[in-house]
């Protein structure tokens, strides 16, 4: 049975009485999940993140250190530094010293020589070290990143995808019925049937806070980067609290996405990989039929 | 038997670090061989043309960079690329206070100069704390003083022609003099200064002695240091490679690095 629709509009449940209900054991119920502009978004954003994550490692790679406030460089304190003693690699955070010899710090290339640099060359794009490349392709998927997120946004706000979808509900604000969402999650017990055709509050709470928080947050810490800004909208300094601080949070906030996406994954495995990822190719979705059903 | 084992540990660990390799290298190699071909270089460098142009849409032509106060002066200010210029020319300029030292005036103007370190003191001077950003990532924040670069091409008097200015330099790193250029926009913008001293004091050598470029609104590797010349152009084909400064033309750093 296929219903056409968006997921968070209340359809009538499929009862054993609907007339389609004898067809629902042969073919599961599917519903429209993605429409077009959430599906070529999700996809050209996965490789343009891909891209500016690894390509931003390269520059990181440039000056592995961070800082917080207007300035900073090598005569002063870093709050996280990369580096490498004559025989290791080592993460500093704060004081702490973590020994990270043969991914951070101190490697062996692809051709098996060692290498100094803060991220190894399979995690940087280009593989071996060039700032000047690195800088090229990650301001050029900047523009990507912020037009796609931009339009995606507006879509979102304006198309009713917000609404629909991602709108929490007042009931959903409730702490036990957050704390319930947590537990089904750690259990791993996914929703079934009609309800797997709505988003959890945790989902709605995640993407918006990727689409509307985080994302934004890396275009504008890393507009604070560029002198030229710092010209054009000085409040972008006093918001992030300086150039060096930006980069900090730039960093933070880079490593925030990959943790998104590292969950992100997880729960499309656990959740069903062929079913999720079908769906965010051609948009149909088909419910998983209720556990006792 | 112990004298079998250690080599084919050694072997087993051989084996699979080729076959680690050949996993990796076809990949690593085709990601490379996307990131040397020309028409990504092609597509990547819109991304230099869209930041200039749409930072050039948006910011005012005399859109201050931040100044800060003395509290916010960074403690030590790093010096980066040349520390010290080779060659016994500069060393006997640094020797005698750069009393001898001329920056030349030339190109598109009415009337080429030849300024001295004095010429260029008994003009009207500005102060500024400003905020180095190196284009690796790390800021220091010192105070520039020196003399602005629109008075200088005023007094040369620059030509219609003119689009460009060219900055000749006395470091040489590896094969050629180091050379910068920039827009009018960026020559004439009131924090574009010629600066002679940092923090109230005659500019290091590290830092650019006796007379550097700041460009406020760029990126570091356009300050040039060690400034001999200053020239008009009508454009930038004839200067090195044609990308309009020393990086730019050996690996590839944007001409506008205003981000």
């Amino acid at each position: 049975m296929e219903r056409k629709g968006d997921m968070a509009e209340p359809e009538p449940p499929v009862a054993p009485s609907d007339p389609a209900a004898p067809a629902v054991a042969a073919s599961p119920v599917r519903i429209y999940r993605h429409r077009l502009p959430t599906r070529i978004w999700h996809w050209a954003n996965a490789v343009t993140l891909l891209i500016l994550l690894m390509s931003g490692l390269m520059i990181f790679n440039a000056h592995p250190r961070l800082y917080w406030g207007q300035y900073g460089a090598n005569p002063d304190h870093a709050w996280f530094a990369v580096g490498a003693t004559p025989t290791t690699g080592f993460v500093r955070i704060g004081e702490t010293r973590i020994e990270t010899t043969g991914v951070l710090g101190r490697w062996t290339d692809a051709q098996g020589a060692e290498q100094t640099w803060a991220f190894p060359g399979w995690a940087t794009i280009p593989t071996s070290y060039s700032l000047a490349d690195g800088r090229r392709w990650h301001l050029f998927f900047a523009w990507v990143l912020a037009i796609g997120l931009t339009l995606y946004m507006l879509w979102t706000a304006f198309g009713g995808h917000l609404r629909r979808d991602l709108h929490v509900r007042r009931p959903e604000w409730s702490p036990r019925h957050i704390w319930h969402d947590i537990k089904d999650h750690a259990r791993l017990r996914f929703p079934k049937g009609e309800a797997a055709a709505r988003y959890g509050i945790l989902q709605k709470l995640s993407y918006i806070g990727v689409i509307f928080i985080l994302l934004p947050l890396m275009i504008l810490t890393g507009l604070t980067m560029s002198p030229a800004m710092g010209a054009a909208w000085p409040w972008l300094l006093d918001v992030f609290g300086g150039r060096q601080s930006a980069r900090s949070i730039h960093f933070i906030a880079a490593w925030l996405l990959v943790l998104f996406f590292l969950v992100h994954l997880a729960m499309v495995l656990l959740a069903g990989p062929v079913n999720e990822v079908r769906s965010m190719v051609t948009g149909w979705f088909r419910l998983p039929p209720e556990r006792d059903a | 038997m112990s004298g079998l084992i250690l080599p084919r540990r050694q072997l087993i660990a051989r084996a699979g670090g080729l076959v680690a390799a050949a996993g990796t290298l076809p990949l690593l190699a085709g990601c490379d061989a996307i990131n040397e071909a020309p028409l990504t270089r092609k597509i990547l460098s819109m991304g230099e043309e869209m930041n200039r142009a749409s930072q050039r849409a948006l910011i005012d032509r005399d859109a201050l960079a931040r100044e800060f106060s003395r509290a916010d002066l960074s403690p030590v200010f790093r010096s980066n690329g040349t520390k010290l210029p080779a060659g016994d020319a500069y060393a006997r300029h640094a020797a005698t206070g750069f009393a001898d030292w001329r920056v030349a005036v030339t190109g598109l103007v009415a009337k080429p100069l030849a300024l001295s370190m004095a010429d260029i003191r008994a003009m009207p001077q500005r102060s500024q704390i400003t905020r180095h950003d190196c284009v690796e990532g790390w800021s220091a924040i010192g105070e520039w003083t020196g003399v602005q670069l629109s008075r200088i091409l005023a007094a040369a008097g620059l030509k219609d022609r003119a689009r460009y200015i060219v900055f000749r330099c006395a470091d040489r790193i590896g094969d050629a003099l180091y050379y910068e250029s920039c827009d009018l926009v960026d020559a004439l913008h009131p924090q574009t200064i010629m600066a002679w001293a940092l923090n109230r004091e005659l500019l290091p050598i590290a830092n650019g002695a006796p007379l550097r470029l700041r460009i406020e609104r760029q990126l570091g590797y356009k300050h040039a240091k060690y400034v001999t010349g200053i020239e008009a152009v009508a454009s930038l084909d004839g200067v090195g490679a044609g990308k309009g400064g020393y990086w730019e033309d050996r690996i590839d750093y944007e001409w506008y690095a205003g981000i």
